[in-house]
């Protein structure tokens, strides 16, 4: 993955394979590091896929015996220094069910890939977001803080759906003046 | 969220149209957006798909969703199109520059472009 923000994209596709109906997209950036973190409500891991989950060929897809989303992310977090965490309570054990993936990176590593375009990660998310599925982003940078809600956007929006076009282009530019302000002020 | 006033217009805007648009759109743009996907430059050419649509005004007739793995991830980024009644269209090694001319000679004319499908591409 050329970009932390690709890396964000395809660990959020796990919560929604897992039907997650809320997701929470978690960025917290000082001058040295960065953790991400994505919290979901789905149907979480028992202990044993936990444990295989970083395993490049450990994988749930029927397509092919490998799965390299999680061994990606893990590695570009500990190629910094840093290191990734997961948590996973199960459905089948309890109600408070759900998977907290976290990982920490030195941003002043050589090996540091560059966070990228979280922006277009965002839209792209949005764009295919099924109904009854919620994210919440926050990221904040040591100028400020920049964030997105799809619930409060669905509130106004009353039945427009969130993949409309100009909805899109709507994110990418609010997006794209919260950057800018939280950047400016640093 | 920085103006959700201007959000609130865009509902206004909308409204009317999307009750026309749904069940409207007959052909389905269908983007792979797994691990291999993404690794090989999806997010890009999704975006692209979804502003063409926009921007040829063919969103009454096409939507464009995302998939998981679809089983070919040596000719990713992989985008099929479906179209009622014919056979599907699978497009491979895309780029966001294949994918304006996809919608506008295939999606708005009809024809698909043929050099970008899997038939003719050379790995």
């Amino acid at each position: 993955m050329k970009e932390l923000s690709l890396n964000i994209l395809d660990i959020v596709q796990n919560s929604l394979t897992a039907g997650a109906s809320h997701i929470e997209i978690d960025l917290a950036e000082t001058d040295e590091t960065l953790r991400i973190t994505v919290t979901d409500d789905g149907c979480g891991m028992d202990e044993n896929t936990v444990r295989n989950v970083t395993d490049p060929f450990y994988t749930t897809r029927k397509t092919r015996s490998v799965g390299l989303g999680i061994p990606f992310f893990k590695l570009a977090a500990e190629q910094t220094g840093g290191g990734l965490t997961l948590k996973s309570v199960p459905a089948s054990e309890s109600d408070g069910h759900g998977t907290v993936i976290s990982a920490l990176f030195y941003k002043t590593s050589i090996d540091f890939t560059p966070l990228g375009d979280v922006a277009s990660t965002l839209c792209t998310l949005v764009q295919g977001l099924p109904d009854g599925t919620e994210i919440t982003f926050t990221h904040s940078l040591p100028g400020g803080t920049v964030s997105l809600d799809t619930a409060e956007m669905r509130a106004v929006l009353c039945g427009v759906p969130l993949s409309t076009p100009e909805v899109i282009v709507f994110i990418k530019d609010d997006l794209a003046s919260q950057y800018a302000e939280a950047r400016a002020m640093k | 969220m920085k103006s959700l006033e201007e959000l609130a217009k865009i509902r206004e805007r909308m409204a009317g149209k999307v009750a026309l648009r749904e069940g409207e759109n007959s052909i389905r743009i269908v983007v792979g957006m797994a691990t291999c996907g993404i690794a090989a430059g999806a997010r890009p050419v999704l975006n692209a798909l979804v502003e063409e649509v926009a921007k040829q005004g063919v969103s009454d007739k096409a939507t464009v969703s995302q998939t998981g793995c679809i089983g070919i991830c040596q000719y990713e980024p992989v985008v099929e199109v479906f179209e009622p009644g014919k056979e599907k269209t699978t497009y491979v090694k895309m780029t966001p520059e294949k994918a304006v001319r996809v919608v506008a000679e295939h999606i708005k004319g009809g024809k698909p472009v043929v050099e970008y499908t899997i038939g003719n591409t050379i790995i």
